[in-house]
């Protein structure tokens, strides 16, 4: 056993609101400028859809993440070999338009215009070429299905169902997929990176490309199955979500997370066995890489595990942090959160609780298992989106969230709370409780359990707290 | 490539020789790194930054977030929420984060190319106004030089929106801006000034900037809530409150709710999570809507009923809760609230008419014991079960304004003081039923039908009555069978009104459904005793007959007794807004320290005459008339408002055809030697009809209004309904009004003189930090600091807070804050105004307001008219009261930037109370300073900086000062005869100050001026205060009320909840333009105009990143079937057009939009992408230019308890919901870039 620490994500999709607030801090900290302008660590997708950039969910197309082969786990675009084969042209790699042109107005002629025979108005230009454009696509495109009846046949998600279907009013639904980097335990980015600028940091899981040492190459950008690593075209390398870092080292969630007003995103610790990833992500079948992952993270509640996890290093503020992890909680021990699109391969850590909705042909009695099948959004296409197609995760996250509410309904309305709908989901009124707690009352403290970071490690802190800050040695800082 | 990058490339085979450490993970595919990482410094010092600074944004939305404001380099940078809101206690959910994608992306404008940097005045002008200068060494000469030169007044209003804004200094501008104020002052009068400014509690410092300028010089403020349609008038007429809701921290409180018409994710951002998080807790949620909003992704039913419809799908469910849970089963619970809190009880005349009954006024007091009870008018009467007898209970407005202590809701005979039950129905076994009429109104016309009500027989004077009570009409009216005749539906598969298979066939919505969701609404509602809530927005608020939907709507959360409860009731959440602080504020805000009473008019109005959409008018009276009524005589609306003027209903400024100074000085020189005898000459006058009001010739010169200034407000570019004909008629430049003048409708009360092609305004101000298209298309712009740049504080309905706005960086470039910017207008008019004005009488009429005595003006609800000799002229009771007030005009600034000495003399106060306030008053000298200068403000507290006026509000409310709270508490304790003391715990408390504010957001406290209890315990939710306390609500019977017994309520077919179909449209010709029809494929759609996700009205429209989140301009959503038969694919051009003019949008085709709807989201300005239109050939219009306002008479009554005006309070609404317009493909188009 190998015990490593991660930090994870969960999201909530069951209380998204699609706002896109997570988005702006970001943008506004991160991607506000040149070359980063169609960058979007954080974006929000509306779902029936293809997203952004389109089509990113189908690897028919792009060849991102992993495949299984007959020598084991590969990269589903190649190996070394034919990497380099195509180094100065990959095939897989997304174009603009595949995201979006980019671009701004003309706004100054609102104030600048000089007496004209109409009223002004700032037509769009092309940040790429500085031309007049057509805007034809962007970010959140989709948005409310806007759209949608089209580009949603395209939706891989529909696989297994009559998508004209649910394409019409009648029948219409939808749900928002905010996104981030997985910042996986099997990074498909970091193993596609010819040059080793990619990397997983030891210490929180975080994946990052390293600024200086990226070449550009772009093979993360198509080896990423989540097209969340980007091309910066002006710095001439890559980039992608940081997990806010600088944040999260001072205890301070990430600024989607710290921003989310719908209070779906949770942050916590995970404690893994990272000698079991290998065989996690060559697990057999699709179906059952959901578990598999699942099994690889430890309780850290536990004593064996917090025990060991202290001898292999990991600071006692880490393994504190992983007994309180809301991310545990919502993804191993309730079974809440499921992993989007596991069949990728690349053990991905930002996960989602999948959305109720409303029903549908809903007579007056029909049993809790009834009910889920009765949802407006096929349970299908959740089980495509988040395991692999397997409906039984699903099916248990959605009787869970519908037991739930049915339970603190009854202790709402009735003498007697009814226990019996928890049991038949498998739950105890303990559970439930802290579900709610988790889920409704959700206090800042709970949502977001991570620890400062422990900068021991560094040689002298006592001289570095007078140093810190000023320029690196590599720009002049000659005392280290 | 590069020699370099290509050697670099060469690093993939050779082992690396960095220090750090890796270590391979995954089979040697992935690897973690644990040195060599300095490069990470590279985000971390983007994170680091210098400052940062708790503020807000003032953008009307609600939301009131607090944000942290960053500054680095001294640049700000972003912003991030400030999450550090008190606790909500361990069992709720807190407010934490607030804040919405729009406010995330205000820093992009604090530098961005359409900030407003300097003052700005259109070319033209600013030559005409140089080549005055030269001319006349007085800046008034100069304007009046201008202005009085019809040419030149052509010149300068016909360019005005096409560009030539250019650079002038601050001075420049000033001058010419004081010198059209003393000009205009001087030739006409100042009630031919107007300011508008929406919702001061988003910014109360900035609204009170211009206002109180504005107010003090004797200019009027215009409203906004009423016209922008968001004031929901039901709210008044049923509770004689303009409108309270819940906090959004009381949702998570509701077991059932129903979301009917506000999308609370997209348009609440802030507090949506407490809807998902209320679910947890077991809620149920209904969503009513007629497309696949983003609230109903979290329902567990989704009724989709046809937009406009929700009255029929509202009284279906009446109709299914009143039968099982009042006549087969009286829940006791309902009956039990049914009979304290509405006016089901009361007692209601029936008249005989062609051999049948309806239901005519409330029986009264006067009419039981004549001439023996004082205000016995005013009395209303139940039939009291215990002792058999009518009795006339505590509470109604009758006992508001006598000192007797019986102005409660404690169910007791009001002369003995003994207990009393009242009857809810007359239904008893050896009951006498007779057959009453009832208004039926359906989508081809109007019918009367037939329902049996138990009824008592009751000598009045020398006649026999017949009575009943509201709830046996209700029922009647409803159709419930009680065996006793009438038509009543067999059940509820019965299509005849009002059962859910009725509302079927209306609404679309399955009747299962619709009878499924009434009986889950009743029964939670009974289990919880009131949990059950009903959220409501413009969706259902923004049609003809908004109060008719709401009515029938809030019907049922009365019925299942869910007002004054936490966790139900209505939950009405559209551009409401809470100025917590009110008493301190609106003292301020309108100069009541120095002069009373300010001008206040009411938006619908000004906009409708100012901007001539009486002209095009075309719905007859006669088609709303209630087939019942009988001598009621319709009229054209615009008279229906002359008339409501007239009889001192609604305001209406300019006042009278002559300027209110000059009149004042002609009752002087014909020899008016007091201001009794000045009134007294115009009241002569105006009977004589030698003096006319304003109102009834708005066509002359002379009433036109002359001045308007904007701040904080897109008047143009978001509000303004009718676009094109602001631009033709207020602004007199290019438009696109495609519309004839309507002729089919008589005037009786109006000269309807043709129109003036260069419009009326003389000068148009804007004060703004964005170019709008407000400032675009006005004469001056003025450059104002952003929320980044100033002090101010914020309060809002959907939390508890009072929190700030503080500067990161000062104002740059030449802004200024608005307190600021009208400091200096205020500063160059006074030194005008001396030489120019000096100190004059100025004669102010204002109507009959509510929460004054003055509600109890015109008894009876029977329309007086003074001019037709019906009833003697008396101002405050025919008429509208008329005031002398003396205007120091030199002194304005001065007056402006310090307290004056009536907080002191005549206290403040709010909503009918008031108290003393000296000890604030002294306390402020201290706090702020004195005034040092010589003159009127000397020695008085200094309104100098925006942060002093912050201070004096904090100071003078009783949400912020424990020690104005008592004084308030003990005030209401008078009227009421209640003991409230336990309310004024903490009186010994210190006020807060702007510091405690900007340490954290506080918590506000308990105060009469509000309904809820806000507490540690439990949030706020309205008319607890009213429920548990046994205040009265503020209507004529002091209870909720179903049955509106005024004349003109009667005559619409409005007395009773029910449902009135959307305006027809198409019928009313807005898509009959022949010449321009049949050219391609076209659809005639319904027209709605739900609030934007991507803007804050149109604020946040043009900033990138919201541009660039949806589709980077104009959109108009359409469904894909109907956007198929016009052939549009989604993202194709499309025009779409009607009398009132043209838009030019993208088309957004989604399966999510209902067929016969076109969706064009809020405030849509055409300043971004959008091209030109081969209809009107000049450029596409805003979502408003093919929007025109239609006004309700019923919503014009006054002088009549809980229908009387009030500022934003009450009044006639901007509605344009009903709208119908033509859509087809654009094709090509062209740019108009010259």
């Amino acid at each position: 056993m190998k015990i490593k620490a991660q930090l994870g994500m969960v999201m909530n999709l069951d209380k998204c609101l699609g706002c896109h607030t997570c988005s702006i801090p970001c943008k506004n900290v991160w991607t506000n400028r040149t070359g980063a302008e169609y960058i979007w660590y954080n974006n929000v997708e509306t779902k029936p859809g293809i997203g952004y950039p389109k089509r990113w969910e189908n690897q028919d197309q792009w060849e991102g993440g992993w495949t299984l082969g007959k020598k084991g786990l590969a990269l589903r675009s190649g190996g070394a070999a034919k990497k380099l084969a195509k180094i100065f042209h990959n095939p897989d790699l997304p174009r603009i338009d595949d995201y979006y042109e980019p671009w701004s107005y003309d706004y100054e002629k609102l104030t600048g215009s000089p007496e004209l025979k109409h009223q002004p108005s700032a037509r769009p230009k092309s940040l790429i070429t500085g031309e007049n454009m057509r805007v034809q696509w962007g970010p959140n495109w989709e948005d409310d299905l806007a759209g949608a009846n089209v580009t949603g046949l395209d939706d891989v998600n529909f696989a297994g169902l009559e998508k004209e279907i649910y394409l019409q009013f009648k029948n219409v639904f939808m749900l928002y997929l905010p996104r981030i980097c997985e910042h996986c335990l099997n990074p498909a980015c970091v193993a596609s990176c010819p040059s080793g600028a990619l990397y997983k940091r030891d210490e929180d899981g975080i994946v990052l490309v390293d600024q200086e040492r990226c070449r550009g190459w772009r093979f993360c950008v198509s080896g990423c199955p989540y097209k969340k690593v980007y091309y910066n075209w002006k710095t001439g390398r890559s980039e992608k979500c940081l997990f806010c870092y600088p944040r999260i080292e001072a205890g301070l969630p990430t600024l989607c997370a710290e921003s989310c007003v719908g209070r779906i995103r949770y942050i916590g610790v995970m404690l893994y066995d990272a000698e079991r990833v290998p065989a996690a992500a060559a697990a057999a079948r699709d179906g059952d890489l959901y578990s598999a992952q699942t099994d690889l993270f430890l309780d850290a509640n536990d004593p064996a595990v917090a025990s060991a996890a202290a001898t292999a290093g990991i600071a006692a503020h880490m393994i504190d942090a992983a007994k309180n992890s809301p991310v545990y909680k919502l993804a191993v021990e309730w079974r809440l959160a499921l992993p989007p699109h596991p069949e990728f391969r690349t053990l991905p850590m930002v996960w989602y609780i999948p959305p109720l909705s409303p029903l549908v042909n809903l007579s007056e009695k029909v049993g809790a298992a009834g009910i889920i099948d009765r949802l407006r959004i096929p349970i299908k296409y959740l089980a495509n989106l988040l395991a692999a197609g397997d409906e039984a995760p699903v099916r248990l996250a959605l009787k869970r969230l519908m037991a739930l509410r049915t339970y603190m309904r009854s202790k709402q309305l009735a003498k007697s709370p009814d226990a019996a709908v928890l049991e038949d989901a498998g739950l105890s009124p303990d559970e439930a409780e802290k579900m709610y707690r988790l889920l409704a009352i959700a206090k800042y403290g709970e949502r977001f359990v991570i620890p400062t970071a422990q900068r021991e490690g560094v040689e002298n802190l006592h001289r570095e707290r007078g140093q810190c800050g000023f320029p690196p040695q590599s720009q002049g800082r000659k005392d280290e | 490539m590069r020699k370099e990058d290509f050697l670099s490339a060469l690093r993939f085979f050779k082992p690396r020789v960095e220090r750090e450490q890796k270590e391979k993970l995954a089979e040697g595919w992935a690897e973690v790194q644990t040195g060599g990482r300095s490069w990470e410094d590279y985000h971390r010092s983007r994170w680091q930054y210098d400052k940062v600074v708790r503020s807000t944004h003032g953008v009307n939305c609600t939301g009131s977030c607090s944000w942290n404001v960053y500054v680095k380099d001294g640049i700000i940078v972003w912003e991030t929420q400030r999450g550090d809101y008190p606790s909500c206690g361990p069992q709720s959910p807190d407010y934490e984060p607030r804040g919405c994608p729009r406010g995330a992306t205000f820093s992009w404008y604090v530098y961005s190319p359409v900030r407003v940097k300097y003052p700005y005045m259109r070319s033209v002008l600013l030559q005409m106004w140089q080549e005055a200068r030269q001319a006349h060494s007085d800046p008034v000469a100069a304007w009046r030089s201008i202005v009085e030169d019809p040419v030149k007044v052509g010149e300068y209003r016909r360019a005005r929106g096409k560009g030539g804004l250019v650079r002038v200094s601050w001075d420049q501008a000033v001058d010419l801006i004081a010198a059209s104020l003393v000009h205009t002052i001087q030739k006409y009068g100042p009630d031919r000034i107007f300011g508008f400014t929406p919702i001061p509690a988003m910014s109360m410092v900035c609204y009170a900037s211009g206002a109180r300028f504005l107010s003090l010089i004797g200019a009027s403020m215009v409203s906004f809530y009423d016209w922008y349609c968001d004031l929901p008038p039901a709210s008044p007429q049923i509770w004689g409150d303009q409108t309270d809701v819940p906090v959004s921290g009381d949702w998570f409180n509701a077991t059932y709710m129903i979301v009917w018409g506000t999308n609370l994710p997209m348009t609440r951002t802030p507090d949506a999570h407490f809807y998902s998080e209320a679910r947890y807790r077991g809620a149920k949620v209904a969503a009513v809507a007629p497309d696949y909003a983003e609230y109903v992704k979290f329902a567990d039913t989704w009724l989709p009923a046809r937009a406009g419809t929700d009255g029929a799908l509202a009284m279906a469910m009446a109709f299914v809760i009143l039968k099982e849970f009042y006549i087969d089963r009286a829940a006791p619970y309902f009956m039990e609230y049914a009979r304290q809190y509405t006016d089901l009880p009361f007692v209601v005349i029936l008249a005989e008419q062609d051999g049948r009954y309806v239901s005519d006024r409330f029986l009264r007091a006067c009419d039981l014991q004549p001439g023996v009870v004082d205000h016995g008018e005013w009395k209303t009467v139940v039939f009291d079960g215990a002792s058999g007898a009518y009795v006339v209970p505590n509470g109604s407005i009758g006992f508001r304004w006598e000192d007797t202590g019986k102005w409660n809701i404690h169910l007791k005979d009001s002369e003995s003081g003994t207990p009393i039950e009242p009857d809810l129905s007359f239904a008893e076994d050896l009951a006498q039923w007779v057959q009453a009429g009832f208004p039926m109104f359906e989508a081809g016309g109007s019918r009367i039908k037939e329902g049996a009500v138990p009824v008592k027989r009751i000598r009045l004077q020398d006649k026999e009555v017949l009575v009943t009570t509201v709830f046996d009409l209700m029922a009647a009216n409803l159709g419930i069978d009680r065996g006793h005749g009438g038509q009543c539906p067999r059940d509820y598969d019965d299509p005849l009104p009002y059962t859910p298979a009725w509302q079927e066939a209306i609404t679309g919505v399955p009747r299962e459904d619709a009878i499924r969701v009434a009986r889950e609404f009743a029964q939670n509602a009974e289990l919880t005793r009131g949990k059950s809530m009903i959220f409501l927005g413009a969706g259902t608020n923004h049609w003809y007959h908004s109060d008719m939907n709401y009515r029938a709507i809030i019907s049922l959360t009365q019925l299942c007794g869910c007002q004054g409860v936490n966790g139900g009731g209505w939950a009405h959440y559209v551009g409401q807004e809470k100025v917590r602080p009110l008493a301190g504020w609106q003292n301020v805000a309108f100069g009541l320290d120095w002069l009373r009473p300010p001008r206040q008019h009411n938006g619908t109005s000004f906009f409708y005459f100012g901007t001539d959409q009486w002209r095009y008018e075309n719905i007859d009276a006669e088609e709303l008339i209630s087939p019942l009524s009988r001598g009621h005589e319709a009229k054209h609306l615009a008279d229906y408002n002359v008339l409501a003027a007239r009889l001192g209903w609604l305001p209406s400024y300019p006042q009278f055809d002559r300027s209110p100074l000059g009149i004042c000085r002609e009752a002087e020189q014909n020899g008016a030697q007091t201001d009794e005898q000045i009134i007294k000459y115009c009241v002569e006058k105006l009977k004589s009809g030698e003096l006319k009001f304003a109102m009834e010739d708005p066509a002359a010169p002379v009433n036109y209004p002359r001045l308007l200034f904007l701040w904080r407000s897109n008047l143009l570019g978001a509000s303004g309904k009718g676009h094109e004909y602001f631009l033709k008629h207020l602004l007199g430049t290019e438009n696109a009004v495609l519309n004839e003048e309507n002729q089919s409708v008589p005037f009786s009360e109006m000269d309807p003189k043709p129109a003036d092609p260069d419009g009326k305004l003389d000068l148009l101000v804007t004060l703004e930090f964005r170019m709008s298209t407000s400032a675009l298309y006005s004469d001056v712009v003025l450059p104002a600091a952003t929320w980044y740049e100033m002090h101010d504080i914020s309060t809002t309905d959907l939390h508890p807070f009072i929190h700030p706005f503080n500067p990161a960086i000062e104002p740059p470039w030449e802004t200024k804050t608005n307190w600021d910017q009208f400091k200096a207008i205020a500063e160059r008019f006074s030194e005008l105004a001396s030489v120019h004005l000096g100190v004059q009488k100025d004669l102010v009429a204002t109507p009959m307001m509510h929460d004054s005595p003055a509600e109890l003006a015109q008894p009876l609800g029977k329309v007086k008219d003074w001019k037709k000799g019906e009833i003697e002229a008396i101002p405050g009771e025919s008429m509208p009261k008329l005031q002398v007030v003396t205007r120091d005009f030199p002194n304005a600034y001065k007056m402006m930037t310090s307290l004056g000495p009536l907080v002191e003399k005549a206290g403040i106060g709010a909503k009918g109370i008031s108290w003393e306030s000296g000890e604030e008053y002294e306390k402020l000298k201290e706090i702020l300073g004195r005034v040092t200068d010589e003159g009127i403000s000397r020695g008085r507290p200094d309104l100098t900086s925006a942060r002093q006026v912050a201070e004096t509000i904090l100071t003078l409310s009783p949400e912020t000062n424990p020690r104005v709270a008592a004084r308030a508490w003990q005030s209401l304790e008078k009227k009421t005869g209640l003991d409230l003391s336990h309310f004024c715990r903490g009186g010994d408390g210190e006020s807060l100050r702007f510091a405690d504010i900007d340490a954290q957001p506080r918590k506000v406290l308990t105060s009469p001026t509000w309904s809820g209890i806000e507490d540690e315990t439990r949030s706020y939710s309205p008319f607890v205060i009213n429920i548990e306390e046994k205040i009265p609500f503020r209507t004529l019977t002091g209870r909720a009320q179903f049955y509106q017994d005024h004349e003109w309520m009667l005559a619409f077919g409005e007395g009773l909840p029910l449902y009135r179909p959307p305006l027809d449209m198409q019928l009313l010709g807005s898509t009959r333009i022949d010449r321009l029809r049949g050219q391609g494929k076209e659809l005639v759609l319904n027209y709605l105009t739900p609030h934007s996700k991507w803007s804050i009205h149109s604020t946040y429209s043009d900033t990138l990143t919201m541009l660039s989140l949806f589709r980077g301009g104009e959109a108009i959503w359409l469904n894909n079937e109907d956007a198929s038969e016009l052939e549009v694919k989604d993202n194709d051009w499309v025009e779409c057009f009607n009398v009132n003019g043209v838009v030019m949008a993208k088309a957004v085709v989604s399966h999510r939009i209902p067929r016969g709807k076109a969706f064009m989201y809020h405030a849509q300005e055409r300043l971004i992408n959008t091209p030109g239109s081969k209809i009107s050939h000049q450029r596409g219009g805003t979502h408003n230019s093919v929007t025109r306002i239609f006004m309700k008479p019923t919503q014009m009554i006054g002088g009549y308890a809980h229908l009387s005006y009030g500022f934003n309070y009450y009044g006639p609404t901007g509605a344009q919901r009903d709208e119908a317009v033509v859509v087809r493909r654009a094709g090509e188009v062209e740019w108009y870039e010259d």
